[in-house]
């Protein structure tokens, strides 16, 4: 005798059975399955069309653009200032160089546990510690005989990438100090830092950007010339400072109070117990926090065009002024979007992998 | 020297100390920043203070809620500025709310298509810059649209063209005030009955008597129709008519606002459909399993089990991308919406110079919305934490 009970571990579904439950099996499902398909046939197949099938792909300027597709010659034409801005031609291998090296660092410092023979710390800690100073002087020279690049002539991707980098270094050892205060006992400097964290968070970017731009230069002694990038660089290290304060302070309090009480047990001061202690582990778990703030930095770098930097998307601002290319905008923003997508995609997931690694810390 | 070691070593005495230190250090930096501003301004011959308020603009700004031109004032203006960030972040949350709760339960849905074009949509929409997104549809989507004399209607009711959406919009005349708060007591007054009926539901465990609705339902009905009659409501239908070059009469949706409104209503509805799906993942599966078993229906699971639930995971991240989007509202400056930035930090700030104090303005805005959608927040949060048994 078959009951539909006793039968059901054994009776085993056909994959035609599979997929026509999941796309019939109700009536929601049924109207579902119409509507995306009837969504991905309106989409698709134009998108495709215009990206690739009837795209003009060779050319060098915008009268090759003569089909009904995306124009990608404008890539071609301009994608050393969509890459580098203004920075002179003849000094982009500066950049390059510097960006190799960068990839080096950080590979060298993801991978180096996984190497037969590990690198010794204190190489990677010097390196780590000096590539800020060689890369400045190669992206803006005065040393070494290197012709000195203005940052009025910095742009495109390398600007954005500048901004975003130095924006979350600086931000760390800012905001290490501000959750610290934050938690700390002492009355004022808890204060100063609550108000300090939420005032920063409280407002938009763009205003910090105003500020930088317009009330910074107010703020210096009188005949103090401030650049203005890093006047940004300022606003935008105190901005994400803040969020990096918060991110850490959640660390913070995920450590269980076992770990303060024995520290505090072992006789080790205040110091030494969150350098040695608490602070290791609550960094470990605030990585992914670090790592999706750097995501919102990267996509925010792009309001520095508001105040008159032509970042990234700047430079496709830029083109727009250009009458010959302005109708190609779009596939400015396309090219942009993507690249952007790229970067912040791969981190996201990157920091995905991070969260569902197995903590055997505590 | 030892007691001076001792001294030093003292908890307390070195906790003093170090707030002392922090102390005069912000003052310093305070007074060292004051006093450069101070003397600045005095070199540039700008004023200082608030009394720029007071005197007239001189110019006009595209859109306003309140009744604004070149001869009012800074105050005014400042007025008119928040108006429209606070339009455009309120209009924006309602539909980032639809978008996100939606493409959020499509995402968890079992359907395989459906369930894939709305994470699509979230890893598109998130990991691509907002200004992006803002250009996107302004630069590259409205303002390519035909001339007004070209414009695509609907009816001939509905115009879009690149000026914006040109709509018909309802004049209304006669007691319309009376009119709206005999509405507002109405719906108020028919919320308090059901809550009533309600508490009784639960205390009585059955419902009220058809008739307790009919004695209030049916005379209030009464009332509200005589004083609509009384209030004379007239509705007169202005239409969008084509003269010369532009668009006149009916209503008009800029296409700033458009475009701002689009960007930021999708990008902030993908993150919300994360926290949506997320909310709901944390529901446990035996509160699903337990709510079938006694026989709830698919919806009044979703209704009585999974929402009231999971809100209580949704609504603290959900608060935050209020007020993200909020403050992203002010990315209006980048395509000329008149927004708080543009108009009061971007275009008053330039004519008058006093950039300490309205910038101080402007953030200080944005502190206080960001307090009070905290602040709803948290009732509205208390509320569903206190249905916890």
């Amino acid at each position: 005798m078959t009951t539909p009970f006793n039968n059901n571990s054994r009776y085993k579904k056909s994959r035609y059975q599979q997929w026509y439950e999941a796309l019939f099996g109700s009536k929601i499902n049924s109207v579902l399955t119409i509507a995306s398909l009837y969504f991905l046939y309106v989409t698709i197949p134009p998108m495709l069309n215009w990206a690739i099938f009837e795209a003009n792909w060779l050319g060098s300027n915008a009268s090759d653009c003569n089909s009904s597709g995306a124009c990608w010659v404008y890539i071609s034409v301009w994608w050393q200032q969509l890459l580098f801005g203004q920075y002179p031609s003849e000094e982009l291998w500066r950049l390059v160089l510097c960006s190799g090296l960068f990839i080096i660092l950080l590979t060298a410092l993801i991978l180096h546990k996984r190497l037969r023979a590990p690198l010794p710390k204190r190489l990677l800690l010097i390196s780590t510690l000096l590539y800020p100073f060689i890369a400045f002087a190669l992206m803006y020279g005065g040393f070494f005989g290197l012709a000195i690049v203005e940052t009025r002539f910095w742009g495109g991707l390398f600007l954005t990438l500048v901004i975003a980098v130095v924006g979350i270094t600086t931000s760390f050892p800012l905001g290490l100090l501000l959750a610290l205060g934050r938690q700390s006992t002492l009355k004022i400097v808890r204060l100063f830092c609550i108000g300090f964290i939420e005032l920063w968070r409280g407002v938009p970017l763009i205003t910090v950007l105003f500020m930088a731009s317009v009330m910074f230069p107010l703020f210096m002694p009188q005949g103090v010339n401030v650049d203005s990038l890093l006047r940004v660089l300022v606003g935008v290290s105190l901005f994400a400072a803040a969020y990096m304060a918060e991110i850490i302070r959640g660390g913070l309090q995920a450590i269980p109070k076992g770990q303060y009480e024995a520290a505090k047990a072992t006789g080790l001061s205040y110091w030494q117990a969150m350098f040695m202690i608490i602070l290791p582990q609550a960094i470990t778990l605030v990585i992914p926090g670090i790592v999706s703030a750097f995501i919102s930095l990267i996509k925010e770098t792009t309001l520095v065009y508001i105040i008159g930097m032509f970042d990234f998307l700047g430079i496709v601002q830029f083109t727009a002024s250009n009458s010959e290319w302005i109708r190609y905008t779009k596939e400015g923003y396309i090219f942009v979007g993507l690249v952007f997508w790229v970067i912040c995609y791969s981190l996201s997931r990157y920091s995905r992998t991070l969260e569902q690694k197995p903590s055997n810390q505590h | 020297m030892k007691s001076l070691l001792s001294i030093l070593n003292n908890t307390r005495i070195r906790s003093i100390g170090y707030q002392v230190i922090t102390l005069s250090l912000v003052v310093l930096f305070f007074a060292f920043i004051i006093n450069n501003a101070s003397s600045n301004l005095v070199e540039q011959g700008i004023a200082s203070g608030f009394d720029f308020l007071n005197s007239t603009t001189g110019f006009d700004i595209a859109s306003s809620l309140i009744h604004y031109d070149s001869s009012s004032t800074y105050l005014r203006l400042f007025n008119a500025a928040l108006l429209n960030t606070l339009l455009v972040s309120f209009i924006s949350i309602i539909f980032a709310t639809i978008i996100g709760f939606s493409v959020g339960i499509i995402r968890l849905s079992n359907h395989p298509i459906a369930s894939r074009i709305a994470a699509a949509y979230v890893e598109t929409l998130r990991n691509i810059p907002l200004l992006l997104q803002v250009f996107f549809w302004y630069f590259a989507v409205l303002q390519p649209l035909p001339s007004p004399r070209a414009s695509i209607d609907f009816f001939n009711l509905v115009f879009l063209n690149n000026r914006g959406l040109h709509l018909p919009s309802p004049e209304l005349s006669g007691h319309v005030g009376l009119f709206f708060s005999v509405v507002i007591i109405s719906a108020l007054l028919l919320l308090y009955w059901y809550k009533q009926s309600k508490k009784y539901r639960i205390s009585k465990g059955r419902n009220r008597n058809k008739s307790w609705w009919y004695w209030r339902v049916i005379p209030l009905l009464a009332v509200s129709l005589a004083i609509y009659n009384a209030a004379n409501i007239g509705v007169n239908w202005s239409l969008p008519e084509l003269t010369g070059f532009n668009f006149e009469g009916g209503g008009v949706i800029t296409p700033e606002f458009f475009a701002l409104f689009i960007a930021l209503s999708t990008y902030t509805g993908a993150y919300i459909a994360e926290n949506v799906r997320s909310g709901i993942q944390s529901i446990d599966k035996g509160q699903v399993e337990a709510a079938r078993a006694i026989g709830l229906s698919p919806f009044n699971i979703m209704r009585f089990i999974i929402i009231p639930n999971a809100m209580r995971v949704i609504i603290p991240p959900l608060t935050n991308q209020y007020l993200t989007l909020t403050k992203n509202s002010s990315l209006a400056a980048a395509i000329a919406y008149p927004d708080i930035v543009l108009v009061f930090a971007g275009t008053a700030l330039n004519q008058t110079g006093q950039a300490v104090e309205i910038l101080l303005m402007v953030m200080l805005v944005y502190l206080f919305i960001s307090l009070v959608i905290a602040l709803l927040m948290n009732i509205y949060n208390k509320h569903f934490l206190l249905i916890e048994r």
